[in-house]
């Protein structure tokens, strides 16, 4: 019998879409005029003068065949169901919120918000850059302090990054010998991220009890505290901190977002620096994320914040207007003086958060907050009635609940088969979170479970009614000042111009949905809605991270399918999904490398080889892992220098630790001496770690588990289509070889990674997990072919790019047959020469023809990075292609004297017209 | 570009920072060769009167929108005068590198570290190289 598939009957039977189809800009016809031009017959010949022989794969990649968008989706709802809603009163930094609909459906789900870059390019960014102004205000005005920053990653490296702040404040950014404390009340994944984090660094962490702490010894040059404590209770930290002040100090408070509209804030009681997380204003706790977590601190110290920065400038007509500011602070300029790797961080939801605050209004959310803290206050009187013990009696949402060893377990299994979620802070006392879901019907439900049988309905309806108290802890925690006074959280209350609001904002900005936004090393590619539709189902959006593991059976299924598909996609043994972002992934590897060096007693190895062409992140990361770095030199034709190499590997055998190397390099070149560089750092003992920044080159042809690396990151959001949101959400998950994969991150809440791990190094077990359906969709969606193809496609189409271009803007580098990989560098010093027209110029030039500029003067100085990616049609590629020719005539015309420079000025470098910020 | 200056009565250290020598007092900037390298300068980040340096250590760090960079102290000692107008006009440094862009003086604590700077006619071999 013939199978179905392949009879004429079946042909017709199956499914008529393919999404790869829909994927890749340029249909069959295009790809074929396009090799043409370039001189191929085919995109295995592309390939083939593209990638060098020696690494290039011997068969395809053994992925599932690929499914119709439908029929994933399908499968995706499905494998959501695995997972169990259950009540969740766990807190410990992620707590059930509303999401208001009309911030989920325009700026979560609005590609509009959600398809933007990171706002470098001003004149096309102002709305997403007034939307992080709001975030930054909320956060000064919540949190008492005096400067904020654009989001952090999450709570945890949030209070790493202020310990590592205090550090360099106190030494001068020298090393000295100084303990930083860490208060045991804080959420166990913070103390455990500050650890690791310490280690690599090398300073000495001290856990334990601030009302105990011994300040006699010294040396202390910061502190960190939680407020409220994990365990909900209230402390005045006020006497604490003068004395950490006292020894010339900075006091960190890790603060509940929620409960700083009703308490009195961290700024008021002497708090230097002030972190947490933001998820529970409208962002789903999504199994750990992604959500914004937030930085604060006094502006004495803007210059060691690490982070975006938004500011309030001037434009070219003396009107306001935003930017980022401060940027020389950032890894990008630092390198290894960085004192931070972090770039992605999480705008999306930095945007999210600050709708909320905009949409409830300083009233709404003091309403909410009091209405949680009053929900609290209920339950533990109910609790006291039925003779358990409340552990403290000041607090904000979270009670101790004193149960006792005998009832706890039974308690606890009540709770279970009532599907409700507690948490178990020792072997007799049970922790409650309530939050802006829980109802009076709910703390009914609750005190059902202790007290089983025992009706206690009327009488909490009863003592709901009673009481004049607003708030119920002690007077020295109430909060008197005000906040949020600016217009804008007083302005957008009803739903029609709350929506107005977000829309006037997205319309001054630019995203995927006018145009391509062709950013070298960014891979602005496609974010389908398909992959992108699983994100905010319920299923996927209300599981705790810290739920029992078979509350998680769908997570479960999603985060191993993911990891195997990447697996074979790298050729790498273990995966690690925590990592946040690449900045992270880097930390993450080195650390696992170190970790490698130590368990064979040669913890001496800290030398870390970095080519001067890297991306700033790298010798910053190497730096945070506490590596000592050595510059590679770098050829006139971009390449690493295997001379100067070889002559480090051997000047530093005995020392070093690992060589980080881009690949296809940063200069967007496929290097033919790559399996010869990852020779020689091996022979000198040290382990290579890829940048996997420039993966979408790689994907089908190639496997860097296969020709010499031992770590990799990869982007997600840029090989794997998580969207850019702006300057995040992302994901850097790390690949291993097999004698690395027991190094791999561990979490201390969560049994999972490896069998000597590193520790955490972000808050949630899975980084941002709930934004991981998005890349495996994306996988399934394409299978082996489609992937391929897209790789293929995105390097014809940056072949396309430089071959249209090369004549009037020389390409700087090419490989070995004139092909550059999936991207390529123009090079703009000559007209500058010529023309006094610089390439920021024409960068704003573009702008006025509708582009979003490419990368500019990265990896040097007076070029652009240009990448299409393989989403881009040929129509898009010959337009961009135009503008560039048709700017390239403006600028022949003010070379040759044809045009004033003067005059053209006011064509070429006053553009665009800046838009109006208010 | 127009001959960069280097002042015939200055002494120099390799890492472009000169020195001025006034009996025990040594007032200490970058040269117009580093300032022109890095580009406009936005932040300069200075010790504190009292602190000691060490030849060759770095006492400062110099932010350009290009790059950060160390500052090397040219002989050991203790500070006694900062600069502190930097901290509002750090362009200073990119203006007028000898003059209102010094940033630091030192009391050196031994002549002797003098012999290992260069003068002007070596320092502008380096800068030739």
């Amino acid at each position: 019998m013939t199978p179905l598939h392949k009879s004429p009957r079946g042909e017709v039977l199956k499914h008529t879409d393919s999404f790869s189809k829909r994927h890749i800009g340029p249909n069959d016809r295009d790809v074929r005029e396009m090799l043409k031009a370039l001189g191929f017959s085919s995109l295995e010949d592309l390939v083939r003068a593209t990638i060098p022989a020696g690494i290039r794969v011997k068969k395809p990649l053994n992925l599932p065949e690929a499914m119709s968008e439908y029929a994933v989706l399908g499968e995706m709802k499905a494998m959501s169901l695995q997972n169990k809603l259950y009540r969740n009163y766990i807190g410990m930094g992620y707590n059930p919120c509303v999401t208001p609909p009309v911030i989920q459906r325009n700026i979560l789900e609005n590609p509009g918000w959600y398809t933007q870059y990171t706002p470098y390019q001003s004149e096309i960014s102002q709305g997403r850059l007034e939307a992080l102004l709001n975030f930054q205000t909320m956060i000064i005005d919540l949190t008492g302090m005096e400067i904020a920053n654009a989001s952090m990653l999450d709570e945890g490296t949030a209070a790493a990054e202020a310990m590592t702040m205090a550090y360099n404040i106190k030494f001068h950014g020298k090393h000295g010998e100084g303990r930083f404390f860490v208060s045991q009340e804080c959420h166990p994944q913070t103390v455990a991220i500050v650890q690791t984090r310490a280690a690599a660094y090398g300073i000495e962490v001290v856990v334990g009890d601030h009302e105990k702490f011994d300040f006699s010894v010294g040396n202390l040059f910061g502190a960190l505290l939680q407020y409220p404590a994990s365990d909900g209770a209230l402390y005045d930290y006020s006497g604490f901190i003068e004395k950490v002040h006292g020894g010339g100090g900075l006091a960190v408070v890790a603060a509940d977002i929620l409960s700083l509209c009703v308490l009195k804030s961290p700024g008021e009681f002497g708090a230097d620096v002030v972190v947490g997380n933001t998820q529970r204003f409208g962002v789903p706790v999504g199994y750990g994320g992604p959500h914004a977590a937030y930085f604060a601190t006094k502006d004495e110290f803007k210059r060691h914040m690490p982070g975006r920065l938004v500011g309030v400038s001037v434009d070219a007509d003396g009107k306001p207007a935003l930017r980022l500011a401060l940027q020389t602070r950032e890894q990008h300029i630092r390198r290894a003086k960085a004192t931070s790797n972090i770039c992605t961080a999480q705008v999306l939801l930095g945007v999210m958060a600050s709708m909320y605050a905009v949409y409830h209004g300083p009233e709404g959310l003091r309403a909410i907050s009091e209405r949680v803290h009053g929900l609290a206050t209920l339950l533990a009187e109910g609790l006291s009635r039925l003779g358990f013990k409340i552990k403290y009696k000041s607090f904000f949402d979270t009670l101790a609940v004193e149960v006792g060893s005998a009832a706890l377990p039974e308690i606890w299994n009540r709770a279970q088969s009532q599907r409700m979620n507690f948490r178990t802070l020792d072997e007799k006392t049970l922790g409650i979170s309530v939050d802006e879901t829980t109802s009076v019907g709910d703390v009914i439900d609750i005190l059902e479970v202790f007290s089983p049988g025992r009706s206690t309905t009327q009488e909490i309806l009863d003592l709901g009614s009673q009481g004049s108290e607003r708030v119920a802890f002690e007077k020295t925690f109430v909060r008197v000042s005000e906040y949020l006074k600016h217009p804008v959280f007083n302005s957008h209350h009803s739903e029609t111009k709350m929506l107005r609001y977000m829309n006037m904002l997205q319309r001054k900005d630019l995203s995927l949905t006018t145009s391509m936004i062709p950013l070298g090393s960014c891979t602005m590619k496609l974010n389908a809605t398909a992959e992108m539709v699983p994100v905010t189902w319920n299923h996927f959006g209300q599981i705790h991270p810290f739920a029992p593991l078979e509350q998680a059976e769908g997570y479960k299924i999603l985060t191993s399918k993911l990891e195997s598909a990447l697996a074979e996609i790298t050729g790498f043994d273990a995966i690690s999904l925590q990592p946040n972002a690449g900045s992270q992934g880097e930390y993450a590897g080195l650390l696992v490398i170190k970790k490698y060096h130590e368990s064979r007693g040669q913890g001496h190895r800290k030398v870390c080889l970095i080519p001067n062409s890297a991306h700033g992140t790298n010798p910053a990361s190497a730096a945070m892992a506490g590596m000592q770095i050595i510059s590679v030199e770098t050829e006139s034709n971009g390449n690493i220098s295997v001379e100067d190499l070889r002559k480090k590997a051997e000047q530093y055998k005995n020392d070093l630790s690992a060589l980080m190397i881009t690949y296809p390099s940063t200069h967007g070149v496929f290097e033919e001496s790559i399996v010869e560089i990852c020779e020689i750092v091996h022979r000198a003992g040290g382990q290579v770690y890829m940048d996997g920044a420039n993966m979408n080159a790689q994907v089908g042809l190639c496997r860097p588990g296969d020709f010499g690396p031992d770590v990799c990151h990869l982007n997600l959001h840029k090989t794997f289509c998580i969207p850019h949101g702006g300057g995040g959400p992302g994901m850097g998950p790390i690949g291993v070889k097999q004698h690395l994969a027991a190094f791999l991150p561990s979490h201390p809440v969560i049994s999972m990674g490896g069998k000597t791990p590193i520790g955490p190094v972000s808050a949630a077990p899975w980084g941002s997990a709930s934004i991981l359906p998005i890349s495996l969709v994306y996988i399934l969606m394409m299978g082996t072919e489609g992937l391929t193809k897209a790789t293929q496609v995105a390097i014809l189409n940056a072949n396309y790019i430089a071959k249209r271009l090369d004549s009037a803007y020389p390409v700087l580098y090419k490989g070995r047959e004139g092909m550059v990989a999936h991207e390529c560098i123009i090079d703009l010093r000559p007209l500058k020469a010529a023309s006094g027209i610089d390439v920021e110029d024409v960068a704003k030039r573009l702008m006025d023809y509708g582009f979003h500029a490419p990368t500019v003067s990265f990896p040097v100085p007076g070029t652009m990075m240009i990448e299409p990616t393989e989403s881009e049609s040929l129509d898009e590629l010959d337009r961009f292609c135009e503008a560039m020719l048709s700017i390239r005539a403006e600028i022949e015309d003010v070379a040759a004297g044809r045009a004033d420079r003067e005059a053209v000025e006011s064509v070429i470098c006053f553009c665009p017209p800046a838009v109006d910020f208010r | 570009m127009a001959e960069t200056q280097i002042p015939p009565d200055l002494l120099y250290t390799k890492d472009h920072e000169w020195a001025q020598v006034d009996d025990n007092v040594v007032s200490v900037g970058i040269t117009e060769y580093a300032q022109d390298a890095l580009g406009e300068v936005v932040y300069v980040e200075l010790p504190e009167e009292g602190q000691k340096v060490t030849q060759n250590e770095p006492f400062g760090v110099v932010e350009s929108v290009k790059a950060v960079s160390d500052l090397f102290a040219p002989v050991s000692g203790t500070v006694v005068e900062v600069n502190d107008v930097l901290m509002e006009q750090p362009g200073n440094v990119n203006d007028d590198p000898y003059g209102d862009g010094w940033l630091i003086r030192i009391e050196m604590d031994s002549e002797k570290e003098l012999t290992a700077l260069m003068n002007a006619g070596d320092y502008e071999k380096l800068t030739k190289k």
